[in-house]
């Protein structure tokens, strides 16, 4: 693979390949010193067309333990809409020696389109509703180290699935893994169709025998927008302890973050033993350092 | 005096020849040559009328930075037309006599294709408060539109409707329900899905036709006068079944099909190029085949080209900022010649009819045929095949979804009431 914009077109054995290296760098992050020299010399840009500070730090860090030089780049498109356009930002940005960028924005397709116009790697840092792939990719490995092997668990991803990168990208992954994935949500936050994840919005159909249990962030744009009512929302997709008896016994627990507590999920649960929210942002960090390093050195992966 | 010799005929009537076409005077003189001071060879070439087009955006006044009227009149006559209709989004939006006398004015110097501006059916396109119908056609006005903008009003649009028909002004209307269209940028769909991206469905576009055809039939039981509804851009195949539904039924209502929504669909947008971002949305396959079967039985009355340029910056933004419209009238008829008469058999003469006879009937204008005494607004089309080029585009947009297609078809001589305004020959 050249960029990581999201998993189409991506193999089983790509995707094992890249999790192994994962692993690799989880040990260096247990060591005293947590640095390695395998970037030294290449330069990686975050550049957030949207703000997300975690999902920037997780980055930066990331090439950092690696010894690479970092630069960020910071804008609100609003700001970019006053003349400079996205092209004009990432060429200015590529003159100044640029290896390796990591592109967030609002809008679906902009590292596709940074693609086509930088010689670096692009890394998809969440656009839009399309995708979040190193999301996907921490939450993969995050499963794995609970589960072991994906092969034939189900996997239940509930809330605003149609607003949802993270949703996508784990939809388009955990199949390559084995996994079976169902969606839940209400009707007006459920895409038509979604190539690898079964739909409906029952959540306790999705729940039934689940491994594991993603539950996704309410944005309260969507109450604005009038398509969902919140006190609804809550009674019938909150995740709750008793909804979780569906489940598997000691079906696991995640969420991307940040949490509305007692809106998508019941605030104990957060906290309870099978909620593995902070694996997963410990695990960020050395996905997306196995990640820049399979872009920028790995190549043949 | 200019004689084209050996020049295929093709107009709404059919291809004939081939003839020797002696043009002076501003007009066809005859058929059969003569003496003139400079003879083409046509041999090979078609000759036909000039093209209108009912729906170009040329951005004068107010935002002469994405196309102006001097660039606007070049790209069209490059592109064979010798009328164009200008829509009336400007800046400050055409709603007066003024602004429209204006316009004509400055077109006729230029000396270019004719222009026919369209005005505001309301005040600043707000949507709100008529303009002045009966001056507006007096000023020129060849139709009345708030093209952009969806007339959210039934009863602004019905008295709309009343008050154009008693001048025989058309009310186009751009037909799409924007509250169920929500801030979609793409056909609604599974892709859209896929693709993360917010979707427009096909039934904004059928709802809000469905309403329009209503107040048509309430114009129509009103009025004295015949209303007359024209559908711009349509992109939907249920929204070609209810126009067809309503012609049955008598309905005076016309509709218009762009060669974007005939030649790609939301199989583009899988590029995430803002390119392919325009309004209504490229659709389904399902819909391009709808819209063909339309051209061909008549439910479609004219190809129109909503030429809508924009800079290269704004086309680079993202697909939510991006803003909407694909510039085309240098592409229009190359285009449809090669991927609907050459690749698929539709029959050049109705091809041609869709550019000539179809979109003139709709304003009221006569048919123009190759005939002695007919005016020499013409244009003459080279079958030979070559490359689509923006850079070479005369339209300050030089950016094309169909760049690097191959395409026969083409322009290379314009002729407005007998003057050269265009060559691209030896
Ligand atoms: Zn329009």
């Amino acid at each position: 693979m050249r960029h990581l914009l999201d998993f189409q077109g991506w193999t089983r054995g790509q995707v094992e390949s890249l999790l192994d290296t994962a692993r690799v760098m989880a040990e260096v992050l247990e060591r005293p010193v947590k640095r390695v020299p395998a970037l030294r010399g290449f330069t990686v840009a975050t550049v957030f067309f949207e703000p997300s500070t975690r999902t920037r730090l997780s980055f930066e860090l990331a090439a950092r333990r690696m010894s690479a030089d970092v630069v960020s780049f910071a804008a609100q498109a609003s700001s970019l809409q006053k003349g400079e356009s996205y092209k004009d930002t990432l060429l200015t940005l590529e003159a100044m020696g640029i290896d390796a960028y990591v592109i967030r924005a609002d809008a679906a397709g902009v590292p596709h389109q940074a693609a086509r116009w930088v010689k670096g790697v692009v890394v998809n840092g969440g656009d839009g509703r399309r995708a979040h792939p190193t999301q996907a990719l921490l939450d993969a490995y995050t499963l794995l180290e609970a589960l072991g092997s994906l092969e034939g668990k189900k996997i239940a991803i509930v809330g605003d699935i149609l607003h949802s990168r993270v949703a996508r990208s784990n939809v388009e992954l955990l199949p390559l893994l084995g996994a079976e994935v169902w969606v839940a949500g209400p009707p007006t936050l459920l895409p038509q169709r979604l190539p690898g994840a079964r739909l409906t919005p029952h959540l306790d159909e999705a729940l039934a025998e689940a491994d594991a249990v993603m539950v996704l962030r309410l944005q309260k744009e969507r109450m604005e927008a009038g398509l969902i009512h919140l006190q609804d929302y809550i009674a019938h997709y909150q995740v709750t302890e008793r909804r979780l008896r569906k489940a598997k016994p000691h079906a696991l627990l995640l969420h991307p973050g940040p949490m509305n507590r007692d809106v998508e999920l019941e605030g104990t649960l957060a906290d309870s033993e099978r909620s593995l929210v902070n694996r997963q942002v410990h695990n960020g960090v050395a996905v997306r350092m196995a990640v820049l390093y399979h872009l920028l050195v790995g190549r043949e992966g | 005096m200019l004689l084209i010799k050996n020049v295929t005929l093709v107009d709404a009537l059919g291809e004939r020849g081939p003839a020797d076409v002696l043009i002076g005077e501003g007009r066809i003189l005859s058929l059969s040559g003569g003496e003139a001071e400079r003879i083409l060879d046509g041999k090979g070439l078609l000759l036909a009328p000039g093209f209108l087009d009912l729906h170009a955006h040329l951005r004068e006044p107010g935002q002469e930075v994405k196309e102006d009227l001097a660039s606007g009149l070049l790209a069209a006559v490059r592109g064979g037309y010798t009328d164009i209709v200008s829509m009336p989004n400007t800046t400050p939006p055409v709603d007066t006599p003024e602004a429209v006398r204006a316009l004509r004015k400055k077109a006729q110097a230029l000396g270019l294709a004719r222009l026919h501006p369209a005005a505001a059916l309301t005040q600043g396109q707000e949507g709100k408060a008529l303009t002045e119908a009966g001056l507006l056609k007096e000023a020129g006005a060849s139709l009345l539109t708030d093209d952009g903008r969806t007339n959210e009003d039934t009863g602004v649009l019905a008295a709309g409707l009343l008050g154009a028909a008693v001048f025989g002004l058309p009310v186009a209307v751009h037909a799409e329900d924007t509250s169920l269209r929500r801030g979609g940028v793409t056909n609604d769909g599974p892709l859209a899905d896929l693709l993360g991206l917010p979707g427009n469905p096909p039934e904004a576009e059928a709802a809000r036709i469905a309403r329009d055809l209503e107040v048509l039939r309430y114009a129509v039981r009103r009025s004295q006068k015949k209303p007359h509804l024209h559908i711009q851009h349509l992109s939907t195949k249920r929204g070609l079944e209810l126009v067809r539904e309503a012609k049955r039924a008598g309905l005076p209502v016309t509709a218009e099909a762009t060669p974007h929504h005939l030649t790609l669909t939301e199989e583009a947008l899988r590029s995430f190029d803002p390119l392919f971002k325009v309004a209504p949305p490229l659709r389904t396959q399902e819909d391009v085949e709808a819209l063909i079967e339309g051209l061909l039985e008549g439910t479609l009355d004219a190809l129109a080209t909503d030429h809508a340029p924009h800079t290269q910056a704004e086309k680079e933004m993202d697909l939510l900022r991006a803003p909407f419209g694909i510039p085309s009238l240098e592409v229009a008829f190359p285009l449809l010649y090669t991927e609907l008469h050459l690749k698929r058999g539709f029959p050049l003469k109705r091809l041609v009819e869709l550019f000539t006879d179809g979109p003139r009937n709709i304003l009221g204008l006569k048919p123009i045929h190759l005939e002695e005494g007919a005016e020499a607004n013409l244009v003459l089309l080279d079958p030979k095949e070559g490359p689509v080029d923006p850079r070479g585009f005369a339209s300050k947009a030089k950016f094309s979804p169909w760049a690097g297609w191959t395409l026969g078809g083409w322009p290379v001589l314009t002729l407005v009431e007998g003057r050269v305004v265009y060559q691209a020959l030896e």
